[in-house]
């Protein structure tokens, strides 16, 4: 199963790089490849070569990064909460994520020669901050998972209003606001790619990893601590690990919609639903599925682009139904 | 009936305060149970029953000291407690969609380091506990499309994945009829005779207690009021005055005892409970 969702990826990245809004010929594109790998003569130009190395394919590794970062936390925190319709954004890390992009955007600083952009960075620590915010709230008030949820929604509705505020405020400044939430990946260089590997690559290690102790969870706390693990500290490390990767995902795709739900779950009606499948499928699937809506969303109606979180909900809610009603008699 | 004979005691409790924060649920246990043997936690609702059961396996605070084959189990880490110790809840939470198989292989988790994924022999000792308990058949199942009965026999083959010596089983035949509560009870038995596993379970049945159990403990609003042998603990009168309830304790033809409620003659005055 593992072996044919890596060879699926690996082809979806093959395919999407050798097609494009810029109509290059994909067999020109597999002879500027295989000229780079050999030392030979390509036919691209340098311009259309520079297309393919610079623009194409960052761009697919970074849509695989991000579908994969949010599927994985998607799937983390369904197990964590043991809830099917949990996803990365429930902490607050949407709610976070907005806020200090929105705040970035109408205070417009002044980032000349910046290596990220001060949207990424303020996106990502609105992130990490709104997840953390809701931790502590979680937890003065008691902790367990219920009690974490729910400041979840306090943390997200007073976050979103700190937003709305700052946006209505500016009202010049709404579309690009606007278009950072629907999510995109048509920023993107290697520079995104090399600043979100090593939080999305730690983090989905780290999850791999807890995929059993996530099989645990699911069969409560008193029997998972008689079998000698220690359910919170399990909590802890996932939600952590979730929490990094989601805050890198949104850094540089804004909020993508749809994708850390619907994977999961697809996951689990083809492979499975122990965790030990369910998080590294999930890890394959997410990336697979980000690069196909993003390239529907960059050549459908080329050269204008589309917003890939309106692409991952349109493609994504009739696929989820169709795969429901194929196994609805594994459901039921 | 007999257990095997041994020195050792599986399990031994010194002055065992169960509590739920500072509210003592099962004071002052004093017990002991020999290698093999099946002891029964018996008392009304409310007793202290399953309390005490967690304190024993470590999810309910105590002091006192408890000993499993004579090594107290504040000394043993989490890990190390869960190789000595199974624990069955009363209403075991099972994650439908999960087969049997990766439900069982649950009970491997203590012999694994945290972050390790499963070995083969962990896989091997499965498939023997489901061969064992009649679950071969059933291994690429999901737990939700498994009756109660299978469903109590896949909880069983978790908690002996563990392949602790001492099994903890809290109201194991829940939900189960007559027929399918012996049946898991006759498995339990055999599973003690022939690998010598030790056995406490709180079971609500008086009768089905006294007649698998080698010992009986009776708490009451959380003290022990009577430890001994199913025939000393189960008398009409201990039962009327601790579960104000009218019983007759009667003998079968092969020695068996059963506890029959019987109704009150005097029908013009009900009981208010």
């Amino acid at each position: 199963m593992l072996a044919t969702a890596v060879a699926g990826l690996v082809a979806v990245v093959a395919v999407s790089t050798l097609l494009g809004a810029a109509n290059l010929g994909w067999t020109r594109v597999v002879a500027e490849v295989w000229a780079q790998l050999t030392g030979g003569t390509s036919p691209l130009s340098a311009t259309e070569a520079a297309i393919v190395w610079e623009v194409r394919l960052p761009r697919v590794v970074l849509a695989g990064l991000v579908g994969a970062a949010l599927a994985v936390s998607g799937a983390a925190f369904q197990g964590v909460f043991r809830n099917p319709l949990a996803d990365p954004y429930l902490l607050g890390a949407a709610a976070g994520a907005g806020m200090a992009a929105t705040i970035v955007v109408v205070a417009a600083p002044q980032t000349a020669g910046w290596i990220v952009g001060p949207l990424p960075l303020a996106a990502f620590a609105g992130a990490i901050g709104g997840v953390s915010l809701t931790w502590v709230l979680g937890r003065s008030a008691g902790g367990g998972t219920a009690v974490l949820l729910l400041a979840g929604v306090a943390v997200a509705s007073f976050l979103t209003a700190v937003q709305t505020f700052a946006q209505q405020l500016n009202t010049d400044t709404i579309k690009q606001v606007y278009s950072w939430m629907l999510g995109g990946l048509n920023t993107s260089g290697w520079t995104e790619v090399l600043v979100t590997v090593p939080y999305i690559a730690v983090a989905a290690a780290v999850l791999c990893l807890c995929g059993r102790l996530l099989d645990v969870l699911a069969v409560g706390d008193d029997e998972a601590a008689s079998l000698g693990i220690n359910p919170g500290r399990v909590r802890v490390v996932v939600l952590l690990s979730a929490s990094l990767a989601t805050a890198a995902a949104v850094s540089v795709s804004g909020l993508i919609g749809f994708v850390g739900i619907v994977v999961p779950h697809v996951v689990r009606l083809l492979a499975g639903a122990s965790y030990r499948v369910v998080v590294p499928l999930s890890l394959a699937g997410g990336a697979m599925f980000l690069i196909i809506a993003d390239h529907i969303a960059r050549t459908a109606f080329a050269p204008a682009e589309l917003p890939i979180g309106v692409i991952t909900a349109f493609t994504g809610a009739p696929f989820f139904l169709l795969v429901l009603r194929m196994y609805r008699s594994k459901l039921r | 009936m007999t257990a095997p004979k041994s020195a050792q005691q599986a399990l031994s409790l010194r002055a065992v305060n169960a509590r739920h924060g500072s509210r003592v649920v099962a004071a002052d246990v004093d017990v002991t149970l020999e290698k093999g043997g099946w002891l029964a936690i018996i008392g009304p609702n409310g007793a202290g029953k399953s309390s005490l059961l967690k304190a024993i396996v470590g999810i309910v605070h105590h002091d006192g000291e408890i000993l499993v084959d004579d090594v107290p189990t504040s000394s043993l880490s989490n890990r190390e407690r869960a190789r000595a110790i199974a624990y069955a809840p009363q209403t075991p939470q099972l994650p439908d969609r999960l087969t049997v198989t990766d439900y069982v292989l649950l009970g491997r988790t203590p012999h694994l380091s945290p972050l390790a994924r499963e070995r083969r022999s962990d896989l091997a000792v499965v498939s023997q506990v489901l061969e064992r308990l009649d679950l071969g058949t059933l291994a690429t199942r999901a737990l939700h499309t498994l009756s109660g009965g299978e469903r109590q026999r896949a909880v069983l083959a978790r908690v002996l994945a563990q392949e602790a010596g001492l099994l903890l089983l809290d109201e194991p035949t829940t939900g189960l009829d007559i027929g399918h509560a012996q049946a898991l009870l006759d498995l339990i038995d055999r599973l003690r005779h022939e690998e010598g596993a030790t056995v406490v379970s709180t079971l609500h049945d008086l009768t089905l207690s006294a007649q698998y159990a080698t010992q009986l403990l009776l708490l009451d609003k959380g003290n022990v009021v009577a430890t001994g042998s199913p025939a000393e603990v189960l008398t009409r009168d201990t039962i009327a005055r601790h579960y104000d309830a009218r019983v007759e304790v009667l003998t079968t033809g092969d020695g068996q005892l059963v506890v029959a409620p019987t109704r009150a003659q005097d029908r013009a005055t009900p009981r208010v409970p």
